[in-house]
């Protein structure tokens, strides 16, 4: 029986160049068995060590992940990473003493090693879309550009704790990235750990940005995905902020009041002192007309003005401003002050108004690529809502115009009911305090 | 290499219900720095590390050397086996890398690659590497056995026995007779493979006196199993005990023949014995999913924590895109999660890449228990076609056909 001796001294030996080694080789203790293709007894062990690795890969445990959890926020990007101590320890050693475990001690001992190892080998790139204001043009560009600017942003590491999952102990990175004063558009991510030890690592990510979850998985094949943010085709963007505008007129119940409280006199004129009754449906329809208009137009300027930055007010101030609106005109309905050209004062208060639109968008979130579409879909909506109110309010109070009921009863005690409400809110919103 | 749109969808979905369970999970910071956080499978001081850790520095001080490469390799790969621990098949890999995509590799790198590749279930990938490995050594034992192997796993009796054949000059009489044996019992000459691999390894027992003939302990330990396997098969649950027996008795930790030994205790009824067989072996989801099985049947108060556990090592196995565990899965989630239409999904899948004995009960049991006798027509036909000899796929078989 021949009985080769090991590879390990023979480099050629698996270039098929030397296929039987020189038998007086020494046998080392540890020795190992190297050449498959040789012949007889040590290559039948080969065959056993593999073949018992055969076929049994349902016993495995699991291997080697990392789980890679960022959200993506206006100002910052929050994210977690749990990475396994087992490859931590292969990576950079952790079992400072060599007793086979791995205590808290000796973990925390080694938290600076792991951060460095982690920022060295991921990274988070965002695109970002700045904001440019020297033209409209600039604003509409998201319509149709398709990469934003591309940034990097450090990551900061605030904490390490401590986590099992089902195959062990892992470190938990909490990490920030402070960026973008702009909203992000999309993510790359380029993710490095434990390829080089172990290319079956994997990195399995998700990113939340607004309620919505994405997830992707880092192979040594692919190590740096990019992830695009609440991507919509621009019908559904424009589709979906639209159906917002319309819902937020009819939920906000402060711009239905005002408009309302706006539209009342619409139907009636003021002379000598006295509520009359205009006498055909064309100066009334032109009234309303005009009021509608013109506060369209105040709350189109200032939700655009303020929806792309260049104007921010405190909401507090904003949102009291609403309500001292509401009540100044509904006082205006029983002691009136101004009586012609309301629509004037539909233009100035509706500057306010759309101040308050303004803070709904941004509560929803204009979308990086589609920003001016989003708005102007916002606005149609607001508008269509609008539109609804004034065709059904408009050939009712024509209709009743005549009734002592709509001249003295809804007018004067709606106005008040509108008045008590709009007090409250202001007080509310003031203060910052519940009342209702 | 392929998955369809619909697997993907609902991979997707459960996925992200694992997912979910893994967010919940809350870390927490520990107060004691002498709190032990994590075992290492294995101290640095321990030989076999101590073994690992000499071949790599002799490999990083030259590491253009295959010969050095492949040295280590093959211990990661050995280690890996061991334990149990796929880390050390990425190790393995990564320590070939230099190698693993050169467009004329040394023909040892096919056969690691090979390995690697069958033990993540890439079948298809490793029979090229074998391929090529024959086309330049039709010698290599290590390539025909492997080969063998992986043909009786997608169900290729009459090529895996050609492939065994080609052992016989190359190999011990008892592996050769192993690998036909292994492929005979399973289509329909079940009685004559066991009685002569009986008879062989009989005649080496114990190992000390097999010589280069019986081959070594491990040898013996594949044929033992094998042998007790194709009794349980048969209905011959004595002669399948007293196998099991003989192959405990080679003192070999081995997690594929506590795994076979555990089933043949559950069709038995002695879902009992299991818990004390399978109680440190909790790592290893296939004795896991066993063990939690068992602790069904009997009622066991860790059932539910076991059972959830499973949960968990399913969703992260799966959120890697991994389908080793398509058969464990199906049994998890037919006889544990009491899921048939799901079972059944995941048991085709499974069918599409290895057809073994346990693949095909999967399949039929959860065809059976979703009340889709349909679904269960390949296996059946596949069954009919091999010849097979396995009451338990007989009963199967019966019942859906009645």
């Amino acid at each position: 029986m021949k009985r080769l001796s090991l590879c390990n001294d023979l480099p050629d030996c698996h270039t098929g160049e030397s296929r039987y080694p020189d038998l007086k080789q020494r046998k080392s203790k540890h020795w190992i068995p190297a050449c498959a293709g040789m012949t007889a007894f040590w290559s039948l062990f080969i065959t056993f060590l593999f073949l018992l690795c055969f076929a049994r890969s349902g016993f495995a445990h699991k291997p080697s992940d990392s789980y890679l959890n960022i959200t993506v926020e206006d100002q910052k990007i929050e994210g977690q990473i749990d990475i396994a101590l087992r490859d931590l320890e292969v990576a950079i050693g952790l079992d400072t003493n060599q007793d086979g475990a791995i205590t808290w001690g000796e973990l925390r001992s080694r938290h600076a090693a792991i951060s460095a190892y982690v920022l060295s080998r991921l990274e988070i790139k965002e695109e970002i879309r700045p904001v440019r204001l020297s033209a409209l043009s600039s604003y509409f560009v998201p319509l149709w550009a398709k990469e934003g600017k591309e940034v990097v942003f450090p990551i900061r590491i605030i904490d390490q704790q401590v986590d099992n999952h089902t195959d062990g102990a892992y470190t938990v990175i909490h990490f920030e990235i402070d960026c973008c004063t702009d909203p992000v558009s999309a993510v790359t991510i380029s993710y490095h750990l434990f390829f080089d030890l172990d290319p079956q690592h994997r990195g399995i990510s998700r990113v939340t940005y607004r309620g919505q979850t994405q997830t992707a998985l880092f192979g040594p094949d692919n190590f740096s995905q990019r992830l695009a943010l609440g991507v919509h085709t621009p019908l559904q963007t424009f589709i979906s902020f639209a159906g917002e505008g319309i819902f937020h007129i009819f939920s906000g119940f402060d711009h239905i009041l005002f408009l309302l409280s706006l539209l009342l006199p619409a139907v009636l004129r003021r002379q000598d002192g006295q509520w009359l009754v205009v006498s055909s449906f064309r100066p009334a329809f032109w009234n309303i007309t005009k009021i509608v208009t013109a506060f369209t137009l105040a709350h189109s300027m200032t939700l655009t003005l303020a929806a792309i930055g260049l104007i921010r007010l405190p909401s507090r101030w904003v949102e009291s401003s609403i309500a001292v609106s509401i009540l100044i005109v509904a006082m205006n309905n029983i002691y009136p002050v101004v009586t012609a050209r309301l629509w004037g004062f539909a233009f100035a208060f509706g500057l306010i108004h759309g101040f308050g639109f303004a803070s709904v968008l941004s509560d929803l979130g204009l979308p990086p690529g589609a920003r001016g579409l989003a708005l102007v879909g916002f606005n149609l909506g607001v508008e269509a809502g609008q539109l609804v109110i004034v065709s059904l309010f408009l050939p009712l109070s024509f209709f009743l115009r005549h009734r002592f009921v709509y001249r003295q009863f809804v007018r004067v005690a709606g106005s008040i009911a509108v008045i008590l409400l709009a007090t409250i809110w202001l007080v509310e919103r003031m203060f910052e305090i519940k009342l209702i | 290499m392929s998955i369809t749109r619909t697997a993907w969808v609902v991979l997707v979905v459960s996925v992200f219900s694992g997912w979910l369970h893994w967010v919940e999970a809350s870390p927490f910071t520990p107060t004691d720095d002498a709190q032990v956080l994590e075992r290492l499978p294995f101290r640095p001081s321990d030989p076999a590390a101590r073994q690992l850790r000499e071949w790599r520095a002799e490999w990083m001080s030259s590491p253009d050397r295959f010969d050095l490469a492949a040295r280590l390799a093959r211990g990661y790969i050995e280690q890996g086996r061991r334990n149990a621990d796929p880390r050390y098949n990425g190790y393995a890999e990564a320590t070939l890398t230099r190698w693993w995509k050169s467009p004329n590799p040394p023909t040892a790198l096919l056969v690691l690659r090979a390995t690697l590749s069958q033990s993540r279930h890439d079948f298809n990938g490793a029979l090229a590497d074998l391929t090529q490995v024959l086309k330049r050594d039709p010698d290599d034992p290590q390539a025909w056995v492997t080969q063998a192997l992986i043909l009786q796993v997608q169900g290729e009796y009459q090529k895996s026995k050609e492939s065994c054949f080609r052992l016989q000059r190359l190999s011990t009489t008892l592996v050769t007779a192993a690998c036909l044996a292994g492929a005979g019992s399973l289509s329909g000459q079940a009685e004559k493979s066991f009685d002569l691999l009986k008879k062989m390894v009989d005649q080496y027992s114990p190992p000390i006196l097999g010589g280069v003939r019986g081959g070594n302990a491990e040898e013996q330990l594949w044929a033992r199993t094998l042998l007790a396997e194709i009794a349980a098969r048969r209905g011959m649950p004595a002669a399948a005990e007293d196998q099991f027996r003989q192959a405990f008795l080679l003192k070999i930790h081995d997690p594929y023949l506590l795994g076979a030994y555990a089933d043949f205790l559950l069709d038995q009824g002695r879902a009992k014995e299991v818990l004390p067989l399978l109680a440190d072996e909790m790592r290893a989801d296939g004795l896991l999913l066993r063990l939690t099985l068992a602790e069904q049947t009997v009622h066991a108060d860790s059932f539910s924590q076991h059972r959830d556990a499973l949960r968990d090592r399913f969703a992260a196995s799966r959120l890697r895109g991994d389908r080793v565990h398509q058969r464990e899965e199906s049994r998890f989630t037919l006889w544990l999660l009491h899921q048939p239409q799901e079972a059944l999904k995941l048991a085709e899948e499974n069918w599409k890449v290895q057809r073994e004995p346990w693949d095909a009960r999967v399949l039929l049991e959860a065809a059976q228990a979703a009340n889709n006798h349909a679904a269960a027509k390949t296996v059946l036909d596949w069954m009919a076609k091999t010849k097979i000899e396995d009451v338990t796929l007989t009963k199967l078989k019966t019942e859906l056909e009645k």
